[in-house]
């Protein structure tokens, strides 16, 4: 195995272009060095992305953040105005592993890990956030939910790569938030994952949301028909009945040890009323 | 296979080192350096027994590759105690007997030394809650959070 460790984007994007084997991205290497060594992974090469300082920052861009792919869950955490911007993002992304895991994982890394579960995905689909991909073709911008194709696999082209993800500028009186289900408090695989973004109005009534659910269906999914279900109302009780039936109505889970269908498909409804409520909250306090 | 050349810094020494590509900074500490503190109990990211700190940031040394450590400052438990002064992290641990068979013991103290940088004054909860990728198979995890509590009030009496 080669180990490439390019230190700008140009060289990132012609040394994967010229890698005639498999060649991965390494970002945080907590999927990718799991996987190889329980050879399930053998690339014929791992491109180190850590080395290229534009990666490594999150900068502002049109009122709204760009997060380099390199960067981690902890450097996440440690941005004030990403945190009070994005709360439910950055804890999305602060749930997956321990501190030790949390110190090298990137949100890039667990869309393109592309797991089914992944925690930071919900939440980054539910804030409409787009990833910017990389290649010897140049760059494109593409909607975070159209980035995982299945349980592991991606909508990437040979030789692409996730450079950042783009989270766009927030109205007034907007939250977010992500909750999972697991049966512990920490270190777990979540059953079920839910996001919710929204913003109200000055009278409190909500005017834009997006609801995405995770672990329900092969890939992370938007819920249109969730975020019709608030859209338009005060998130009163008959609203957020609705929204938690029409979450129960879109999961289409799997049954595994760590949940029932049934389970997955109550648990998907209640997460989502309960992650609503609290972006509710979050955008109130914005006012 | 051809090696990579490292250079690094480790407990604050310079260090230099070849490694294969896919090995990782755990199997250099401990097969090529001799610092054979950091333990495996899990090669997967989910025991902590291979915690160390890379550029401050606490990491699972099984988990980073050995080339990664380029140009790095690199710590481990090695660094901890002051030649035979032990670092009070350690001394509390042993008071409590917040250990048993001790190989979880080098990671834990590496990743407790790394929270009380940042927070000298954590609340029990915050210390759980840092240290849930630590894992115990013997002692229990009440007695190492009291040895934590103990050494963060004594080291914050002492500054
Ligand atoms: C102990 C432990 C606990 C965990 N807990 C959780 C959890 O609670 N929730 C959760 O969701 N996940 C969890 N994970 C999985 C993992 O930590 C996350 O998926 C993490 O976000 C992966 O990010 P990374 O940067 O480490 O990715 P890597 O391991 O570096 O990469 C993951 C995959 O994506 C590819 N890739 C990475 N970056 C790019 C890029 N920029 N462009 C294209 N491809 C790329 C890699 O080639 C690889 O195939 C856990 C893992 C461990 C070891
Ligand atoms: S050996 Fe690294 S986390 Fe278990
Ligand atoms: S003392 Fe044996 S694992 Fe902790």
């Amino acid at each position: 195995m080669q180990y490439l460790a390019p230190t700008t984007l140009d060289d990132a994007v012609s040394m994967l272009a010229a890698q005639a084997g498999d060649c991965r991205v390494l970002a945080g290497g907590t999927d990718l060095l799991v996987r190889m060594r329980s050879g399930f992974a053998e690339p014929d090469a791992v491109m180190d992305i850590k080395r290229i300082g534009a990666l490594r920052e999150i900068t502002t861009e049109d009122g709204g953040f760009r997060i380099g792919a390199a960067v981690s869950g902890a450097e996440m955490a440690e941005n004030a105005a990403l945190v009070a911007a994005w709360p439910g993002v950055v804890e999305a992304a602060g749930l997956i592993g321990s501190t030790q895991i949390q110190g090298r994982a990137t949100m890039a890394g667990n869309l393109c890990n592309a797991s089914p579960a992944a925690d930071s995905v919900p939440a980054m689909v539910a804030a409409g956030a787009v990833a910017r991909l990389a290649s010897a073709a140049g760059t494109r911008d593409v909607a975070v939910e159209d980035i995982p194709a299945g349980p592991g696999k991606t909508n990437l082209k040979p030789g692409e790569f996730v450079a950042s993800i783009f989270l766009p500028a927030r109205p007034a009186r907007s939250g977010d938030a992500y909750l999972r289900f697991i049966p512990r408090t920490e270190m777990d695989i979540a059953v079920v994952g839910c996001g919710v973004s929204l913003t109200l109005d000055a009278g409190g009534t909500c005017t834009a949301a997006r609801v995405a659910l995770g672990a329900v269906a092969p890939t992370v999914i938007l819920v249109p028909e969730a975020a019709q279900a608030i859209i338009g109302t005060k998130l009163d009780d008959a609203a957020l009945d609705a929204l938690a039936a029409a979450c129960s109505a879109a999961a289409k889970p799997i049954a595994d040890k760590r949940g029932t269908v049934e389970f997955r498909t109550h648990v998907a409804g209640v997460l989502a009323r309960r992650a609503a409520t609290i972006a509710k909250t979050r955008a109130g306090e914005q006012a | 296979m051809s090696r990579i050349h490292v250079t690094t810094t480790i407990n604050g020494d310079p260090v230099e080192y070849l490694c294969d590509p896919e090995e990782t900074l755990l199997d250099v500490l401990r097969d090529r350096l001799g610092l054979t503190g950091s333990k495996e109990g899990c090669g997967t990211g989910d025991c902590g027994a291979c915690s160390v700190t890379m550029n401050g940031r606490l990491v699972c040394s099984c988990l980073v590759l050995g080339a990664e450590a380029e140009g790095a400052q690199i710590a481990t438990i090695e660094g901890m105690a002051k030649g035979e002064t032990l670092h009070p992290l350690q001394r509390k641990f042993i008071e409590h007997a917040a250990l048993q068979c001790g190989i979880c013991t080098p990671g834990i103290l590496v990743a407790a030394k790394s929270l009380l940088e940042r927070n000298p004054d954590p609340t029990e909860e915050e210390a759980r809650y840092w240290l849930a990728g630590n894992l115990c198979r013997c002692t229990g995890y009440d007695k190492i959070i009291r040895a934590v509590m103990d050494a963060a009030a004594e080291m914050r009496e002492a500054s």
